[in-house]
């Protein structure tokens, strides 16, 4: 029978089904951190249990950690005994355990990758949304519970039903300064976000094809931004490039083996999907969220619709857009911007940086702006200095901070001040995300860029033209 | 974790009319410092229950006396966002114990499933109803059936059914987890994992 890229993954890691109810699924790896895990060991120790597989799971410090002095002991007495649960836990069950200030130390959906823990065909999850990011490899790959946490670490299973299938199609050339996270924003701006709540997304088209593993990655990540509970696009030669070599890639026999594997991972030209969407990318502008959820993006140059084209309810609408302070109609171009954010998960890579330092090379950071560059890992912060990328970041007014979460959730101390504005490359624009009362503008690293040097939402094309 | 059996319940209800209340909002993440699943009901819903200085924000529901109960109707997309499992311990922990809505997001479904909050999804029309008859008087009784996968608006007996797979059913109507069941296939899992590479 033809099968999607999605069956193939998943029925090779159905151990059980349960007639009435879920399927138990195996996970082959499990990614956790300082904030969803505790309560998860907590509960093995009650029941007297052991974590089955511990070579399985890796565990990174990320969400809780500062991004500065990170040398320095952690100053929140609450963060400090969180990263401290996360090692002696994984000390004790034998996890590996990059703590603050370990070289291979990052957030888990960066370093993930970037060490080869993800591999395509593999089942993958973390007590966290946004794994769906490793879904870029052509891996199953989502969020989970803490209870669930507790049963990948004590059976290395989860139990849930099998998803719907939808496909999401973009063909077409990209415009100038449109990037992957407009590619994903523009979907979910479609789609709305519960729009794909109950599927499983696979991304198709030659848009995703000509896309390098990073930006991918951005496209896998914001999938569950449209409720979808994962993305995956199917591995191709950039990825088996991407992933040869890895320190926890196969390797020598077991290498061969595992890629010809994954030359299997594509769906069958038959295969059916539930839902399908095709979108033509070169309609696609840089995009920026004006509202307080991910799918209340717009094309840059266009103004806030009024509540009666938007679907939902006008008090819903109304409320948010209070709580942004913008009223319909408003155009995006223009609004002052207070805080920039380049980091987290979604655009907290290398090629992030880049794209960032190509706009705000030769020109200078705007004087209202406080501007927060995070990268995801220090694998990430090391390539910067290196490609010489950190210099123009610092010539232009910039400072490049320690990697982490950060102000993609603001547990630390990134928070953005009430009422203040910030253009942020993360994934949630919800109330008080960055920061009680802090309003998110989302979008890429370039309009973060053209708003961080003019200090105010800016047409990246504008400044791309420039320099042309 | 254990938690209580769930079979009937009946009770008055906390109306929230709000589209896409998401888990931030429910448990703003500053408050997911916690190492132990202890007093996350303080913070349900913080931003909206409470100032900066911590004074209660009077026009927000919780601090409104009128209302209280074990069910909390939300607006349509309840719970998307973050998988923070917080968020549906802060739901429990508060007290309620269903949560109804015309949509839910995947993993805070199942969250509530895995530790004894039961999700019902009714129809637009029929959370609208519940809406106008909490709204119109917070006394009205609403009546969770379990067993039969009923909802019943007790003054009118307007009654919809609702979907729950038998196997979550059997779970909250024994107060099971799921750990209870993989720790008892455990010979088969390792079985299964004997043959897939690490
Ligand atoms: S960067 Fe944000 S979304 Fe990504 S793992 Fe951290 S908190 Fe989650």
């Amino acid at each position: 029978m033809s099968k999607t890229l999605f069956d193939k993954v998943w029925d090779r890691h159905v151990v059980r089904k349960i007639e009435g109810g879920p399927d138990v699924v195996f996970i082959d790896r499990h990614l956790i951190h300082e904030v969803t895990s505790p309560v998860a060991f907590l509960g093995l120790k009650t029941r007297g249990i052991k974590v089955l597989y511990p070579e399985r799971t890796f565990a990174t410090a990320d969400h809780n950690t500062p991004t500065i002095n990170q040398h320095l002991p952690v100053a929140d007495p609450l963060s400090a005994n969180q990263l401290k649960a996360l090692e002696s836990n994984s000390n004790e069950y034998g996890i590996s355990h990059w703590g603050l200030g370990h070289q291979k130390n990052g957030i888990v959906h960066v370093v993930g990758p970037e060490n080869g823990i993800t591999q395509p065909g593999t089942t993958i999850v973390c007590g966290d949304s946004h794994t769906s990011t490793h879904g870029a490899f052509g891996a199953i790959a989502f969020g989970i519970g803490t209870s669930e946490v507790e049963m990948v670490l004590s059976t290395q299973c989860i139990m849930q039903p099998k998803p719907k299938k939808m496909r999401i199609t973009v063909n077409g050339k990209l415009g100038l300064g449109v990037t992957p996270k407009d590619v994903a924003l523009f979907i979910i701006s479609q789609l709305t976000t519960s729009g794909a709540t109950g599927y499983f997304v696979e991304y198709a088209g030659d848009v995703f094809e000509n896309m390098s593993m990073e930006g991918r990655m951005t496209v896998c990540n914001l999938s569950i931004e449209m409720g979808a509970r994962g993305g995956m696009i199917a591995p191709d030669e950039t990825t088996i490039n991407y992933v040869k070599g890895r320190e926890f890639s196969p390797k020598g026999e077991a290498w061969e083996k595992a890629e010809a594997y994954y030359r299997t991972l594509y769906t069958d030209a038959d295969a059916v999907f539930d839902k399908e969407y095709t979108y033509d990318g070169s309609t696609i502008e840089p995009m920026i969220t004006y509202g307080t959820n991910p799918g209340m993006g717009i094309g840059i140059s266009q103004h806030i619709p009024d509540a009666e084209h938007v679907e939902g309810g006008v008090a819903t609408y109304e409320k948010s857009l209070g709580y942004m302070g913008f009223s319909e109609g408003d155009q995006m171009i223009g609004k002052k911007v207070d805080y920039v954010f380049v980091g987290s998960c979604t655009n907290g890579r290398i090629e992030d940086f880049r794209a960032f330092a190509s706009i705000v090379k030769g020109r200078h950071k705007a004087d209202n702006v406080t501007a927060w560059l995070v990268p995801g890992s220090h694998v990430v912060e090391a390539q910067i200095r290196e490609e010489g990328i950190l210099d123009i970041l610092t010539e232009a007014g910039f400072t490049l901070r320690q990697p982490g979460c950060s102000a993609c959730l603001a547990m630390n101390d990134d928070k953005v001040p009430a009422g203040k504005y910030a253009v942020s490359t993360s994934n949630r624009n919800f109330e008080g995300r960055q920061g009680p009362g802090a309003r998110t503008l989302l979008a890429s690293p370039l309009v973060a860029a053209a708003a961080a040097v003019t200090g105010v939402v800016t047409d990246p094309r504008t400044l791309i033209e420039e320099l042309v | 974790m254990a938690y209580d059996k769930f079979t009937v319940l009946r009770s008055t209800a906390v109306p929230l009319p709000i589209e896409n209340i998401d888990t931030d909002q429910i448990i703003p993440a500053r408050f997911l410092k916690a190492t132990e699943r202890v007093g996350f009901g303080d913070n349900l819903f913080r931003d909206w229950r409470y100032n900066a200085d911590n004074t209660p924000k009077q026009d927000f529901i919780l601090n409104n006396a009128t209302y209280s109960g074990k069910i909390l109707i939300g607006g349509k997309n309840f719970g998307s966002g973050s998988s923070r499992e917080h968020a549906a311990w802060a739901i429990y922990d508060y007290g309620f114990r269903c949560v109804v809505s015309s949509f839910f997001a995947d993993i805070f479904k199942n969250n509530c499933l895995n530790i004894g909050v039961l999700p019902v999804q009714v129809s637009p029309e029929f959370a609208e109803a519940l809406f106008t008859a909490v709204h119109g008087n917070p006394a009205a009784e609403i009546e969770i059936n379990l067993p039969e996968q009923t909802i019943t608006l007790l003054s009118t007996g307007a009654q919809e059914k609702f979907d729950i797979s038998p196997y979550k059913k059997e779970n909250m109507m024994n107060g099971f987890d799921d750990i209870d069941y993989l720790q008892s296939i455990k010979p088969e899992i390792q079985e299964f994992a004997s043959h897939l590479p690490i």
